[in-house]
């Protein structure tokens, strides 16, 4: 096996990856990073979000509402500690990528353009047309290309944290070219492989989101967090799952039921607004679980229209004008019209709620540290509980720029702090793990498919821990899941090339999956109470007495994740009434 | 251990036989060929024309021969494609910004094209046509 | 439940079994608002798990599944498979590159040309972060913003008669990247980045045959960038051969 010695290796390149490496390029451009990702940067899931990102810049605006919207929306399971950083830290992050060149949207005067955004009470959302994520990602990644101490390992595919003498030391990682199996030796790690809406049938996440990040660090004993908390988004296109931004109705769309009613108003976020002026924090630009939620009312009540793909509302723009949507919202346009035929411009758009980001994932506290020394998680693959129970549109493009930042400072200092590699034991605990690998590789027998055992976790998770969950529909999931990854022993790759095995790539991806869907389906069981994306038919009040926690799950081999609870940091904002009914005044 | 990347090797003689888009452009480069002989006829009316009437008799009586005239025939039709067809992309090189917006090709390459028939007109102006 | 049958001839090339690559056909049932990436993905998880193929995003940004589908350049998920009944499709992976393995192709060529041309943003001195932005009009922005838009699909690569024919030539959509920060008001970096896209491997490679423009699939055309670096590289050289300095840094 070949090794590679480096200072502070990242897995993953998507935002939070690139964010951290220029860091600590920046600062320390004698430190040695190796930035590695199963795939080429400009691929990673980040380029797929629309809207934008949040930070305080205008002068009507104040580090204090952002903290409240964001904690809110949350439903008060955001640590408190860590907004308050967020929110401070969060229109500087957003300035260093306008000094790096990323385009955001101007003001006529010059100065960057804000826009509404669901849950925000004041405009605060830097965009960059309906291309935010596309246009950041590419801007850091492109910023990367700069600094020589940055080594990228494009196309490696990491399988395992290398961990002795409890702390991280490094990672193991196939080639995916050569299938050739590297450990990477480094003084310290940082996860940012973003989430895992690829546990569900019906998601906007791309193929790449199966998050081997998280699993590999749960696997390696560091607890997931809150990982029950699933958001959907409310406007995905049927067909696909295509995401269509807030930014829709942050310019002003409105939804609408097969009636042509704006039903909105009767879940608590009216009074209805004039057409064409959006209010914020009011009907439409209601937080993503709520609109999601209503949806499901709405399906119960028969109002929803049946499509080909399942039942659908309406998103209604055509009271946008066509040089506003061509400004503002070019990709909708293009998207609807390409995979769904329909133009904006003249028509209502048919969508559907679709699993869009997990809340959930490696406990982090805020300096984006692991409980693992020399290990640090950030972006979607970590829950630094900046978002609670659910995220605010637009925070999480600033929450990658804001500890992406964090995770490479504190890992740089880790990094000079004089630890000593304990080469031998992070060898043989290497070659244990490619033993692992080649077993997978080598095995046969067993008649188990990968695509089979995928869609069997994807339903059963979307059957039982969907928007709205039972005690009966979570222990079927539980159940069935727990069942599948018993399963997962059957599987057999049928191709056995070591040059660009997907076969292979997609058998370790499911076993991450299957991981992740556990602790997803057991953590929901185990509360018992309806918080933000967590909603219990059977439990439908929030129960701050025994639930104002963390849920934490910890691996334990074949059996069922060991949940445990961790009180949520409060400062100064006490568990309230969420009030998006007319809550722009 | 195992990569052996494959290299399709294309014809560098028949390559642009494959697909119309390349054979187009393949026509559009040649056609560029007929530029440099008009450019080169353009060069020897000029050193004739310097070296006294005579000469230049004898450069405008070569013209009119059926050599030079089959020539022409098939010489003009492709130097008027290479000109339009390079006309037509003028605005892509060229383009223009007023305000927030460009100003649509069409005008770019209208431009050109007004020019193009001016300086033809005072061309043949010069020459005694009308 | 399908609509329509769809037959792809698909290009298998395994280095440790092939020769040379061959071509396999699969007979694929597909619904009508397919895209040809989803028939993809239908060999890849009921036919034959030994294809191997990158994708994402499924919505045309994440620019991993550009593929020659029918002999053209195109994001196999943005080609509708509606467009190609009652015949079969050919799948390659794109042309102009090695091809590692069935579908998948050797990028880094692209990949050092891009580092090459240094994109992204030169200053002389930069501001510091507690004065803000940079100042940019929205006029200022439409001047690049379409450049921005490339997703580094490739798809211009392998539609690019030059390319083909030179592999050094940098190619349509590194050079339309240095356009992009060129044309950027905030940027003073044209100078540094003339020595790679002015030199003979880049603009100068360029016969503008458009084909890069004809098939980007996010309507940056590229073509459109090369020429116009062409006639600013043109104006520096003389200008600074005039001793004039005009030079932008």
């Amino acid at each position: 096996m070949e090794t590679i010695k480096t200072d502070v290796a990242i897995v993953g390149a998507g935002g939070a990856g690139l964010r951290a490496a220029i860091a600590i390029a920046e600062a320390r451009p004698d430190l040695k990073v190796a930035l590695i990702s199963k795939v080429y940067p400009m691929r990673s899931h980040t380029c797929a979000a629309e809207g934008g990102a949040a930070g305080v810049i205008k002068p009507d605006d104040s580090l204090e509402l952002h903290f409240n919207d964001t904690v809110g929306g949350g439903d008060w399971l955001c640590d408190q500690d860590v907004v308050d950083y967020f929110v401070r830290e969060a229109a500087k992050e957003l300035t260093q990528l306008e000094h790096w060149g990323c385009p955001w949207s101007r003001e006529p005067d010059g100065s960057v353009g804000v826009r509404p955004f669901g849950g925000m009470k004041i405009k605060r959302t830097w965009f960059a047309a309906d291309k935010s994520g596309f246009h950041i990602l590419h801007t850091l990644f492109q910023t990367t290309l700069k600094y020589p101490s940055i080594e990228r390992f494009d196309e490696y595919f990491t399988t395992d944290l290398l961990v002795v003498d409890g702390r991280c030391q490094g990672v193991v990682a196939i080639e995916m070219s050569s299938g050739r199996i590297f450990q990477f030796q480094a003084k310290s790690v940082i996860v940012a492989t973003g989430g895992a809406g690829r546990i569900f049938p019906f998601t906007t996440n791309g193929a790449v989101k199966t998050g081997d990040g998280s699993a590999m660090a749960y696997r390696a004993g560091i607890p997931l967090k809150d990982m029950e908390f699933v958001q959907y988004h409310p406007t995905g296109l049927p067909s696909t799952g295509i995401l269509l931004t807030e930014g829709c109705r942050g310019e002003g769309g409105v939804l609408r039921n097969k009636d042509g009613y704006r039903y909105l108003q009767d879940y608590g976020m009216g009074p209805e607004t004039p057409l064409g002026k959006p209010v914020l924090k009011t009907m439409e630009l209601g937080p993503r679980d709520r609109l999601s939620q209503a949806f499901w009312h709405e399906q119960q009540k028969g109002n929803t229209i049946p499509t080909k793909f399942g039942d659908c509302v309406y998103l209604d723009m055509t009271h946008l004008g066509e040089k506003h949507i061509d400004e503002r919202l070019p990709l909708v346009r293009d998207l609807s019209i390409s995979y769904s035929g329909v133009d904006p411009v003249t028509e209502q758009v048919p969508i559907r709620p679709v699993v869009h980001y997990c809340m959930g994932g490696i406990h982090t506290n805020i300096e984006a540290e692991t409980p693992m020394p020399g290990l640090y998680a950030v972006g979607e693959c970590a829950c630094g509980s900046l978002n609670g129970a659910n995220r605010l549109g637009s925070n999480s493009l600033t929450e990658l720029l804001v500890f992406g930042k964090k995770a490479a400072q504190n890992a740089m200092e880790f990094a000079g702090g004089g630890n000593k590699t304990n080469e031998s034991a992070v060898s043989e605990q290497a070659e244990q793990a490619q033993k692992r690998i080649t077993e997978l590789f080598d095995k046969s027998g067993g008649g188990e498919t990968i695509s089979g055992l995928r869609k069997e976790m994807m339903d059963s998770l979307e059957k039982g821990a969907g928007i709205y969950r039972t005690e009966q529909t979570l222990k079927e999931s539980c159940a069935t899941i727990s069942q599948l990854r018993k399963r997962y022993a059957g599987i057999e790759l049928h191709d056995k090339s070591n040059v660009y095995n997907t076969d292979l790539f997609q058998a370790l991806e499911l076993r991450n999956m299957l991981d992740l869907a556990q602790t997803v389906a057991e953590g929901a069981l185990a509360r018992k109470e309806s918080r933000g994306s967590h909603q219990r038919l059977d439990f439908v009040d929030r129960d701050d007495e025994n639930f104002l926690k963390h849920t934490l799950a910890y691996h334990q081999g074949e059996e069922t994740p060991r949940i445990e609870y961790l009180d949520v940091i409060i400062t100064k904002s006490q568990p309230g009434v969420r009030d998006y009914s007319g809550g722009g005044k | 251990m195992s990569r052996r990347p494959y290299v399709r090797r294309i014809s560098t003689t028949t390559w642009y036989l494959k697909k119309k888009r390349d054979l187009v452009h393949m026509i559009q480069e040649l056609t560029s060929l007929f530029v440099g002989i008009y450019g080169i006829l353009l060069l020897w009316g000029v050193k004739a024309l310097s070296e006294g009437p005579e000469a230049y008799g004898a450069f405008l009586e070569a013209l009119t021969g059926p050599l030079s005239l089959a020539f022409h025939w098939v010489a003009f039709p492709l130097v008027l494609y290479h000109a339009i067809s390079w006309f037509n992309v003028t605005h892509k090189a060229m383009p223009i910004q007023r305000g927030e917006e460009f100003l649509p090709g069409k005008y770019i390459v209208g431009a050109h094209y007004v020019v193009w028939i001016g300086f033809s007109l005072v061309v043949l102006f010069v020459a005694g046509v009308f | 439940m399908s609509d329509l049958q769809l037959e792809l001839e698909i290009l298998r090339y395994d280095p440790e079994q092939d020769q040379e690559p061959r071509f396999q056909t699969y007979s694929v049932p597909c619904q009508e608002e397919w895209v040809v990436l989803d028939a993809i993905n239908y060999v890849k998880d009921h036919i034959d798990s030994t294809l191997s193929y990158r994708w994402s995003c499924h919505m045309a940004v994440c620019g991993s599944c550009g593929m020659m589908i029918d002999g053209e350049p195109k994001l196999a998920c943005k080609a509708f498979v509606r467009d190609y009944v009652n015949k079969t499709v050919r799948i390659e992976p794109l042309a102009n590159f090695p091809i590692e393995r069935d579908l998948v192709s050797v990028l880094d060529d692209f990949m050092n040309k891009l580092r090459r041309v240094k994109p992204y943003l030169i200053r002389k001195e930069e501001k510091p972060l507690s004065e803000g932005e940079y100042r940019q009009t929205p006029a200022e922005l439409n001047k690049y913003k379409q450049y921005t838009l490339c997703i580094n699909c490739l798809c211009c690569y392998a539609a690019c008669p030059q390319y083909a024919l030179i592999p050094e030539f940098i190619g349509p959509a590194a050079l339309t990247m240095a356009h992009r920060y060129n044309q950027d008001s905030r940027d003073q970096g044209r100078a540094q980045r003339e020595e790679e896209t002015a030199s003979h491997e880049g603009v100068w490679d360029c016969a503008f045959a458009d084909a890069c423009s004809l098939v980007c699939p996010k309507h940056v055309d590229p073509a459109s960038a090369l020429q116009q670096m062409k006639i600013t590289s043109t104006v520096d050289w003389y200008l600074e051969h005039l001793g004039m300095g005009g030079k932008k840094s």
